[in-house]
């Protein structure tokens, strides 16, 4: 083991403090440290998006940030949105449009798209589809997933 | 697919991070971004002794105007910052256009406008942009005076720049651009978000007869390093750009000033028939938005 | 029997775990005092080991141990045949070479195991890997199909004369004799690409032997639970029923999945054993490219004979298929190729011979598709040919050759790979493809849309073709229903899911025939250890074979139902009543036993029970077809096509499937608009490519390019045709693989047709707009 660095992460509102080799991947120290399987690994390239996090608010991916690097910050997984038996309404939309079919890539679809419809409440389908571009799906081709952006998007703004 | 062990440094002043720079030499390696960076290094194609990470240096991160009326733009601004920037879109909208094609988002809200100059990938776009508008390169060192590069200098052949290794990219600077400037970025690449198989962007500005007074234009992915042509202004300037004008800087360009490989995705016969359509595009383009008074 | 449930969108009772990050995949399994596993691959396709040095890998803190194929002693050996060849088929030749988990001796192909390396964390094992010296002599690679076929200078398998796998010929009619009264003969070679399977989650592997109990306990995302099973309890000398095999939540299989015998499931049970530690192994995205399985790479040579009035006469087609290094999964693949290349049509003379070829690269095994695809791709594209050289509308001389309702089931004759001789079962292929012009709008694009966009310059092309899919293949599967003394069921199958909704379908048809709420039915899939017979998640057979397992094992549980209502309240069987979770006597609702109560009375403690009844509201029932259920389909694709870049563009993408009865619709556009992006992928993104080396050019997803969602079209139409199959008492056919088979033959037909005016003709599957650039201009210069 080399030299570890101490540091302070607040995951979905709670603060844990650890020790990391400075080469940990956020995403394994997500995944392995604290225990939070919903974020997952497609290619640790960056290029298929299902390690998507919030950092400090932002769509990013796990895989290419070091776990060392959050410390002070503040991170957002899945497991911030919904419970089974409480679902947030845009994961209920994917439920209800049928958005998912092996469920490896879903909550990195929902970690880029839950900001995403903060910004734009009223997306077009090329939005939806160009927001989604950095996620890949192999199950579902995309179409079902745009139609729960859609219907998320909808009940969202009637909400408000 | 993990990265080696490394030793992290994360300073919180430029200062501190140019002693560190200085002390580790060789060694040591920026992290900006580390879009990138981290990438390769969880191929271990990447194996860097030490990573200086500038994510901890508030102060790197800003787009502030100039008193020209340009832009000076902190090395760790993010690119997504920067593509959605109000001021960048007033002053410089060809740079919200090219954001765009960078990757995907997720990619942009944490790559760094500075990084992605300094990595100097020959098929990223920000080099290519860096240089076609002439960025000003602030280049700061320990104990070294501040030095400012010209993009077009900065980048020496595939991810190498004249930045020394105890040295950083710190600023860049745009000028203003003149009255009656247009600009257009044009890219065909297999996917969005994909390497660019051929990219041009070009800069015109129109006298007051019409006439090119100016232009700048950077063939993208279709040589070894980006390539600035010259054939453009020897074809357009002082003369008024016609269809015809514009075709023969395509014809002349592509035939002459490029070198596009074969790869996977594509011969270099096809890139060099795309560099061909894009240039025209691109400064069709340009031109009439210049036209329109940029 | 009211169906409540069947043929209804019921969402997915398994989502709200998806959704919410609490559906554990197999690297989300934390066994106390696991050691991770790291396999060092090999640089080389081809090459002669002289010696792998690990000594020093050995010392470095936090490896715990290094295998090299020698430290295995007599554990090594070749695997067994996973699928053995046809032997159904007289003359066919078939040579045995089944992979090894580890290269010993010589190294054949890039991304061959040399080491496993154990240590604390995957990554102090992958910094092994620099301590490990790997002495080789490389060998020249081969990697060409046709010349590895006729060139026996480079051999894969020293051990044989050439690099034959297999030599497979079947033939119907005679296709010689037809020929000869034939007006037009066209002949092509044709490629079709090697893509990948490429499932969003890679390839993982956990085992947990625990010393005291002498169990075996393993994790893994395999679509083959129950392969894996038996073959780790041989291979360690074990009882199947020392060893357990859990698939947890499985990240996408499309095929890959379904191997086994790989350095994982051989390698990994052994040490865990051997060091009485867990050992977790993650497959990485490289890895799978490299060392996961893949499909397609076939070269055709077809040649099509016809009337002159556009009656077929007969097809030829002798084609060689990359087998990899290895041909431990046997032939299916080309031989559903065989199968599908003239299933849609009248063809009275067919002659098709695999030549299955031993190349330097990784093992090729099923992906969605699966062989199909490349018959389908073959077939469609000369009848595009032939239809030229007759001066006729490709669309014409298909609905001259087109099967139709009235000749099935019409026996084709060639053997597939469930061994039997194929038969298809039902459908009307005429309609599915009159079907399908009519939504597209044939006459409309052609006479006013797309020469209107050619006035406005616009390259636009449409293209129509048909397929079958070949599904629900035997030898069986089968599933256990319970009802327990709370009321609710639970149904356990030895058949592992990927996604395909299975908790939800299986569930919808035991609800409705135990009346019950769907999701009081609780479906375990792919743990051996809550039923361990079956055979694995292949051809599109879940629906069909567990689906009507499901529903026999449910009927066998209502009866007992019955019977055991009919005890409680002594009255006779068909005055029993069954509400929903409760009985009663017909006319007495106010006096109801609920199924939970009922559980109890049928598992009585003390007293006498009558001979031949069986304890418990429990049944097992299995299922085996004669043969597989072939669905069926047209599709129509409208392109457009940049005319300066070639970057082309799906505008319009219509789908007619007959899948027979459909057990929940939404699902079901799910599985077909899945199989079509991989379709579309397949056609204008992917694609696998080995260099002349024998090294992998594509092996990341910056190379090998997966559908995006701006690559889609915006809309997948598809028309549901409800032809039910005879072969099993809910008339079901499978789709998993529906949607990945027609879109490559579709698009380049609609391609040819954007350029109408200069004789383009596209001889493979794969296509990048560079590749469209090179067609165009040698068709202009021609």
């Amino acid at each position: 083991m080399s030299q570890t660095f101490p540091i302070s992460v607040t995951v979905n509102g709670k603060v844990y403090n650890r020790e990391v080799e400075p080469r940990l991947l956020l995403s394994d120290f997500l995944r392995h440290d604290l225990g939070l399987i919903g974020t997952h690994v497609g290619c640790e390239h960056g290029i298929c998006g299902a390690c998507t996090i919030l950092f400090d608010g932002e769509p990013v991916r796990s895989c290419l940030i070091f776990a060392v690097q959050a410390n002070g910050h503040e991170i957002r997984t899945v497991e911030s949105l919904g419970t089974p038996d409480h679902l947030h309404p845009l994961q209920q939309s994917f439920k209800d449009k049928h958005a998912l079919q092996c469920g490896f890539c879903t909550p990195g679809f929902l970690m880029t798209l839950v900001p995403f419809l903060e910004e734009h409440p009223n997306p077009s389908e090329d939005e939806i589809r160009e927001a989604i571009d950095g996620n890949i799906c192999r199950c579902t081709g995309y179409e079902k997933i745009v139609e729960a952006v859609e219907d998320a998007a909808a009940k969202l703004s009637q909400a408000k | 697919m993990k990265p080696v062990n490394f030793d992290y440094y994360a300073p919180t002043s430029v200062e501190e991070a140019l002693d560190t720079l200085a002390e580790l030499g060789y060694n040591g390696k920026v992290l900006a971004g580390g879009q990138s960076l981290i990438a390769a290094m969880n191929f271990r194609m990447a194996r860097p002794g030490a990573l200086v990470d500038l994510n901890n240096i508030p102060e790197l991160s800003y787009i502030k105007p100039t008193p020209e009326g340009g832009l000076a733009i902190g090395t760790m601004t993010r690119v997504y910052a920067v593509e959605h920037s109000p001021e960048v879109a007033k002053r410089f909208p060809l740079l919200p256009e090219v954001a765009k094609f960078i990757a995907h988002p997720q990619i942009r809200r944490r790559g760094t406008f500075g990084g992605a100059i300094a990595h100097a990938d020959p098929a990223g776009q920000l080099p290519s942009i860096s240089m076609v508008m002439n960025m000003k390169c602030l280049i700061k060192g320990k104990g070294k005076e501040d030095r400012w590069v010209d993009a077009p200098d900065l980048i020496i052949g595939p991810f190498m720049t004249v930045i020394e290794p105890d040295e950083m990219l710190a600023e860049v600077v745009i000028n203003p651009l003149p009255a009656r400037t247009g600009a257009r970025y044009e890219q065909v690449s297999r996917q969005n978000g994909g390497y660019a198989q051929a990219a041009v962007a070009s800069i015109v500005t129109l006298d007051e007869k019409d006439n090119c007074k100016d232009v700048r234009m950077i063939l993208m992915g279709v040589g070894e390093l980006p390539i600035l042509s010259t054939k453009a202004s020897e074809i357009l300037v002082g003369n008024k750009p016609t269809t015809e004008a514009i075709e023969a800087v395509a014809e002349e360009a592509a035939a002459s000033e490029i070198d596009p490989a074969t790869d996977l995705h594509g011969t270099a016969e096809y890139r060099r028939s795309i560099t061909r359509v894009l240039i025209v595009r691109s400064l069709t383009e340009a031109f009439a938005r210049a036209e329109k008074g940029g | 029997m009211t169906a409540k449930y069947l043929s209804q969108p019921i969402k997915r009772l398994e989502d709200k775990y998806l959704l919410t990050g609490n559906a554990r995949y197999v690297d989300d399994i934390e066994v106390p005092g696991v050691l991770h596993a790291a396999f060092l691959r090999s640089d080389y396709a081809h090459a002669k080991i002289n010696k792998i040095d690990v000594s020093e890998a050995r010392k470095r803190p936090g490896v715990v141990a290094v295998f090299t194929a020698e430290d295995f002693g007599d554990f090594w050996k070749p695997g067994p045949l996973q699928v053995p060849p046809p032997t159904a088929i007289a003359g066919s030749k078939f040579n045995a070479r089944t992979i090894v988990p580890i290269a010993k001796d010589k190294i054949r192909y890039s991304g061959e195991a040399l080491a496993v390396v154990i240590a604390e964390s995957r990554y102090i094992a992958e910094d092994a890997f620099d301590d490990i010296i790997v002495d080789v002599e490389p060998l020249p690679a081969v990697i060409d199909l046709e010349k590895a076929w006729e060139d026996t200078s480079v051999l894969v398998h020293d051990d044989l004369p050439s690099n034959m796998a297999a030599l497979v010929s079947q033939e119907v009619g005679n296709y010689e004799e037809a020929k000869k009264n034939a007006d037009v003969v066209v002949s092509k070679r044709m490629l079709v690409e090697h893509v990948a399977g490429a499932a969003m989650e890679n390839r993982g592997f956990v085992a947990k032997w625990d010393e005291q109990d002498q169990q075996m306990t393993i994790w893994a995302n395999t679509q083959s639970p129950l392969t894996v099973r038996g073959s780790v309890a041989r291979n360690l000398g074990l009882a199947e029923s020392q060893v357990r095999v859990i698939t947890p939540y499985i990240g996408g299989g499309f095929g890959p999945k379904v191997m086994t015998s790989l350095s994982d499931d051989v390698l990994i049970p052994w040490i865990a054993k051997k060091l009485n530690r867990p050992i977790k192994w993650t497959e990485d995205r490289r890895e799978n490219f490299l060392a996961t399985t893949s499909e397609r790479d076939q070269i055709h040579h077809c040649e099509i004979a016809l009337k002159k009035d556009g009656t077929i006469l007969g097809f030829k087609d002798v084609f060689y298929h990359n087998t990899g290094a290895y041909d431990s999964y046997g032939m299916t693949v080309p031989l559903n190729t065989q199968t599908h290349t003239i299933s849609n049509y009248r063809v009275p003379n067919f002659y098709t011979e695999i030549r299955m070829v031993f190349t330097n690269t990784m093992v090729v095994t099923p992906v969605r598709g699966a062989g199909r695809s490349e018959g389908v791709f073959v077939m469609e594209r000369m009848i595009d040919f032939a239809a030229k050289k007759l001066g006729m509308d490709p669309t014409e001389l298909r609905l001259k050759n087109l099967l139709t309702a009235e000749e099935m089931p019409h026996k084709t004759g060639i053997i597939g790979q469930d061994f039997v001789a194929n038969v298809l079962d039902s459908g009307d292929y005429l309609d599915n493809y009159q079907k399908c012009l009519k939504a597209v709008d044939y006459e409309k694009f052609r006479k006013e849309i797309q020469p209107k966009a050619r006035k406005e310059g616009k390259r636009l092309g449409i293209g129509v073709v048909a397929f079958t899919e070949g599904t629900a293949v035997g030898p069986y599967e089968g599933c256990k229903v319970t009802i327990s003394t709370n009321g609710k069921v639970t149904m356990a199958t030895g058949y592992s899911t990927q996604g395909q909704g299975h908790q939800t379908v299986f569930a919808q048809i035991i609800a409705d025939q135990l009346n019950v709420k769907v999701e009081d039915v609780k479906v375990i899939t792919g743990d051996t250890g809550s039923f361990a017979w079956g055979a694995g998640t292949f051809a599109s057979r879940g629906a069909t074979l567990v689906g009507t397992a499901s529903y026999l094992a449910a009927q066998k549980v209502r009866a007992k139902i019955f019977a055991t209502a009919s005890k409680a309240f002594g009255v006779p069987e068909d005055e029993i009543e069954l509400g929903e979770g409760f009985v009663f006597v017909k006319g007495k609702p106010e006096n109801k036993i609920t199924l939970g109560d009922l559980a109890i009375k049928a598992n009585p403690m003390r007293g006498v029970v009558e001979p031949g009844v069986e304890p418990g509201l429990e049944a097992t029932a299995y299922y085996g077809p004669p043969h597989g259920a072939t669905g069926s389909g047209a599709l129509a694709v409208i392109v457009s096509v940049d005319p300066e870049t070639y970057k082309v563009k799906v505008e319009r993408f219509v789908m007619v499937d007959d899948c027979g009865t459909i057990i929940n619709p939404l699902i079901l556009d799910g599985q077909i608009d899945g199989g079509v992006s991989m379709g579309i992928g397949n056609t204008l993104y992917e694609k696998m490519v080995y260099d002349e080396n024998g090294q992998m050019l594509t092996a990341s997803f910056m190379d090998y390019l997966m559908p995006q969602a701006t690559d889609m079209p915006k809309k997948i139409e598809i028309i549901h045709q409800h032809n039910k199959s005879p072969l099993n008492p809910l008339g079901i056919k499978g789709i998993g693989e529906a949607g990945a088979i027609p879109p490559g033959p579709a698009i380049c037909q609609a391609l040819e047709d954007a350029f109408s005016e200069i004789p383009l003709e596209i001889l493979e599957s794969n296509l990048n707009p560079s590749i469209i650039y090179d067609y165009v201009k040698k068709a202009r210069n021609s």
